[in-house]
């Protein structure tokens, strides 16, 4: 590759790196505050309907393995 | 000044400005907000099935949205399809490749997709009487490391290509592929409104994509090695990445920024896989130490373990319905805990 090739090559490198930091710096933030307590309310409305966290009785666990019956 | 000079000082100006920004919102940290939040309960999980099938190490798995039939993909050569229920076997997929790194089970359960060092992302059949190859996407020009079906119509993808890519299954081309990483893209998440997802890759970075449009929108830093695992938390407010750095972190969406970070000093080996509960309270990390770590995602505190692996631990799933997280194995096993 030319060297004039490389060199427009770079600056249309810089750029497209110019216009994606645009991109990225124009964006609205809100408060990390804000957030934390928009996942822990998320998290708590949620919870007791989260299986894992609440735990599964064994006559509902779908992947517990039957005891076998014994006919006598 | 010639041009060169002058985009590289604005980039340095825009960079300094993204990072003050973020500075100006860090009015607090994730794990200091949930200081007053009850612990979650220490998490003791029991395997309750373990799957053996397969006859080499297991890279991959996805649940079915039934919450019952899963996927697995295995360097034998095969794709195995699993009712969880019974343990049993209920199709076998042989691929033309077993160099295999991904699977997915499409949304409707008519379709699963696999991927790996073929570069191509192909798609099966599983309710013709036979299982049938329907495409081959083929323009990848590295490894496939994800793949996830929006529909029986359209495939997200990563590659090792460093893009990601957006497929029309009906025509077998790419819609819109997604440029910007600089290095090989290892794994993928989409939001739970499928309006956007996110990349982790190779350059440490995260990125968060509009699925329609093709634009990056935002960029997470603080990883210092590969992301191997990503996942929206159920809100799609936040996403959990997994690295090569041995830790996994929280990034906030509308923050722009990390806002806790899961880590311990005594865990030196990298995250593999991640998956979550369904109320986004616990993180299943699967590490390359064989165990799978449970994170309190609101805390930063380990709360449980699942040993049982006897190799690295490569791929974690939790199903819709939350009722239980597999664990697949380079062990050549899958394990279903609750």
């Amino acid at each position: 590759m030319s060297s004039k090739m490389q060199s427009s090559n770079n600056i249309a490198q810089a750029r497209r790196t110019v216009q994606q930091l645009r991109i990225e710096a124009n964006i609205e933030r809100i408060k990390v505050s804000k957030a934390s307590a928009d996942l822990m309310n998320y998290c708590s409305e949620h919870a007791k309907y989260d299986p894992l966290l609440m735990g599964i009785p064994a006559s509902e666990n779908p992947f517990k393995d039957k005891k076998p019956c014994t006919i006598l | 000044m010639g041009e060169m000079e002058q985009m590289k000082k604005e980039a340095e100006a825009l960079k300094t400005q993204i990072e003050a920004a973020r500075k100006a919102v860090h009015d607090t940290d994730m794990a200091s907000a949930a200081a007053g939040v009850a612990p979650a309960p220490q998490v003791q999980l029991k395997t309750r099935k373990t799957l053996k099938g397969h006859l080499a190490k297991i890279y991959a798995m996805h649940w079915s949205t039934d919450n019952r039939l899963m996927v697995s993909a295995s360097q034998d050569g095969k794709l195995l399809i699993w009712d969880s229920h019974s343990g049993n076997k209920v199709n076998a997929v042989p691929l033309k490749s077993s160099w295999v790194m991904t699977c997915a089970y499409a949304p409707s359960g008519n379709l699963v997709a696999s991927g790996g060092l073929d570069n191509m992302c192909t798609v099966y059949n599983l309710k013709t009487p036979v299982i049938k190859t329907v495409k081959e996407l083929d323009a990848h020009t590295g490894y496939l490391s994800c793949a996830r079906f929006l529909s029986d119509t359209e495939i997200l993808t990563s590659s090792g290509d460093t893009t990601c890519a957006l497929w029309d299954l009906e025509t077998g081309k790419q819609k819109t592929v997604f440029l910007n990483h600089v290095g090989d893209c290892m794994c993928l998440s989409l939001s739970p409104d499928m309006n956007s997802f996110v990349s982790g890759a190779c350059d440490s970075l995260a990125k968060l994509w509009d699925v329609r449009d093709g634009q990056c929108k935002q960029t997470f830093q603080g990883h210092t090695s590969d992301i191997n695992a990503i996942s929206f938390i159920p809100s799609g407010n936040a996403i959990i990445t997994g690295s090569d750095d041995c830790t996994c972190k929280m990034y906030d969406i509308r923050a722009d920024q990390e806002v806790i970070c899961y880590q311990d000093a005594a865990l030196n080996s990298g995250v593999t896989s991640l998956a979550l509960s369904t109320s986004g309270r616990l993180i299943f990390a699967g590490y390359d130490d064989f165990n799978c770590n449970i994170w309190d995602s609101l805390k930063g505190e380990k709360v449980g373990v699942l040993s049982g692996h006897d190799n690295r631990v490569s791929c974690t799933g939790v199903p819709e319905d939350g009722m239980c997280v597999c664990t697949g194995s380079w062990d050549s096993f899958l394990k279903i805990w609750n």
